[in-house]
């Protein structure tokens, strides 16, 4: 039995995670590929790589994301594939239906997982909890064939020219309750450009407030970084989404990117994956931020800030 | 046209500097964890709270857990909720809990169920999901705006996507929504308002066993240390002195 994997895709692009999960699938030997789309062709090109055995395409009314939708086909396409595992995606439209799928078949699940191992037939997923201070190795013991919501950047994309059978699959038909509209871009101001700076001052929920946010707009423009900001401070008004760092924010590729209060969220460390240098600051000597920097100090963020302003 | 919002709290655990794991190995000891209303959570409250303010209706809390979880939903019923229910459970795994919220979905019939996208001590953003499923009810998946037309009866959603993207979809209640934090900001509780919170009644219901769970933890283990970096040590002045270098040498 092979893994069944779920591509991803939008703009008529399958994600890299995609090609991520294929990777991972590989444990049970070739996988096999559902593709839910309108504009098939192009896609099912894009995931014709080594390790995919079948790409099963099915021809839903738009390319858009829709929940009910890709829930009705994926849980239809189990039940009669019987995969050894389903993998999707660990994002914003893989939690929306992937949960799902699971619930409607009663079937094993686990979300953002970061390690899988095959002991038998069965399925072992490793995830974090407690903020990544805690592992766990799961098992399935109420289901032979787990949903399971990869993490990216984990498993090395699969890469090059594969050779895999092409089959159909009819939708169920049913009209979607989750109507897809539009897609809107984000926000952006025009003079702050985050993916192409060489210097970061990133700044986190220890900041806190109006008077710490000014303290480092101050001692950016003195060290000529750029400002940028984990999701706290974005959410609290404080500081503009453009300066969002993260998996809803911006993906940065900085020469340093010096990290003052922000702990390390999983959707945080996903954006700065990319950063040459990491330099954190945090009080906290658990932050799991520490986990991937370069150089680390534990100390009050103020006070930091504040001999950093007097000796730069 | 009133609205009834049901909205699903949990009480998260965080770990203190020190945590012992069971002697199978499979929890974490609970005496030894703190507990926290979870964030997503109260910006779910806070969103049902200004529908009804908008709209009129009721606000409705649910949890899943032992009574110790009632601190989150009497935190929200603080804020301003009507009243709280907690199903008793042992549930740990999001299956589980989805499967012991969705009686109480179904006896409720609420126009709109809310959870947070995700909990910050599991992150697995799943309960929603499933809990709509188990209802039979349609979910859109991290909300963060809802625009509700009462004469028309169907709300438009904007999801965030990855990169700050926004998806716009239509929906019509009677529906279930996850909140991301950013949505709104939650207010504070008056100390009135939490001693009147604690004391409130909340009904208990007794949890059905699942017929199925997500997963079972075979272990819990604490990571290697995976990190590299090299900390830098003395007083705040010879941080950012050692920074201060470290930085230029990088920048070239």
């Amino acid at each position: 039995m092979s893994a069944l994997v779920v591509a991803h895709h939008s703009d008529g692009e399958v994600t890299p995670a995609t090609r991520e999960l294929i990777s991972a699938g590989q444990l049970t030997g070739p996988v096999t590929v559902a593709l839910i789309a309108r504009t098939l062709a192009t896609l099912a090109d894009q995931v014709d790589v080594p390790g995919v055995a079948e790409i099963v395409t099915v021809e839903v009314a738009q390319d858009a994301f829709e929940p009910d939708v890709y829930l009705d086909v994926v849980a239809a396409l189990v039940q009669e594939r019987r995969p050894a595992a389903t993998l999707v995606p660990f994002s914003v439209d893989g939690i929306g239906y992937g949960p799902g799928v699971a619930a409607r078949l009663s079937l094993g699940f686990a979300a953002d997982v970061h390690g899988l191992a095959l002991e038998g037939s069965q399925f072992l997923a490793t995830r974090s909890f407690y903020g990544g201070r805690i592992h766990a190795e799961l098992e399935f013991p109420d289901t032979a064939a787990p949903v399971l919501l990869l993490r990216s950047g984990v498993w090395a994309p699969a890469e090059g020219q594969g050779n895999a059978g092409r089959s159909t699959f009819s939708a169920p038909p049913r009209l979607s309750r989750v109507r897809h509209l539009e897609f809107v871009a984000p926000e952006v101001a025009s003079d702050i450009d985050l993916t192409e700076a060489s210097f970061l001052l990133a700044i986190g929920r220890a900041v806190r407030d109006a008077d710490g946010v000014a303290q480092f707009e101050h001692l950016a423009e003195q060290i000529g970084a750029t400002l940028a900001a984990s999701r706290p401070l974005v959410d609290l008004g404080l500081i503009s989404r453009a300066r969002q760092v993260g998996q809803s924010g911006k993906i940065v590729k900085p020469k340093v990117y010096l990290a003052f209060g922000i702990s390390g969220a999983v959707q945080h460390l996903v954006g700065i994956r990319g950063a040459e240098t990491v330099i954190a600051v945090n009080v906290d000597p658990e932050a799991p931020i520490f986990e991937v920097a370069d150089y680390g100090a534990v100390a009050d963020v103020f006070d930091v800030a504040d001999q950093l302003a007097r000796v730069w | 046209v009133a609205l009834k919002v049901l909205v699903c709290v949990k009480t998260i655990e965080q770990l203190s500097d020190e945590f012992e794991l069971t002697p199978d190995g499979r929890e974490v000891v609970r005496e030894r964890l703190e507990t926290a209303t979870n964030e997503w959570d109260l910006a779910a409250t806070e969103e049902a709270l200004r529908m009804r303010e908008e709209f009129g209706g009721e606000v409705v809390i649910l949890t899943c857990g032992d009574a110790a979880t009632e601190l989150g939903l009497r935190r929200a019923l603080a804020m301003g909720a009507d009243r709280g229910v907690r199903v008793e459970s042992s549930a740990r795994d999001p299956l589980s809990i989805a499967y012991a919220l969705a009686p109480v979905v179904a006896a409720e019939q609420p126009d709109l169920v809310f959870c947070g996208v995700q909990s910050a001590d599991s992150v697995q953003g799943a309960t929603g999901t499933m809990l709509a499923t188990l209802a039979g009810l349609p979910c859109a998946a991290v909300v963060r705006r809802i625009q509700y037309n009462e004469t028309r009866r169907r709300a438009v959603i904007e999801r965030e996507l990855e990169g700050g993207r926004i998806a716009r979809m239509e929906v019509h209640p009677p529906a279930v929504f996850t909140i991301q934090t950013g949505i709104n900001r939650p207010r504070h509780a008056n100390l009135r308002a939490i001693k009147r919170a604690d004391a409130a009644e909340v009904k208990v219901f007794q949890a059905v066993p699942p017929p199925s769970r997500a997963y079972v933890v075979r272990r819990m283990f604490a990571p290697a240390a995976g990190g590299h970096a090299e900390f830098l040590e003395g007083d705040a002045a010879s941080i950012a002195r050692h920074l201060a270098g470290i930085v230029r040498e990088r920048l070239g």
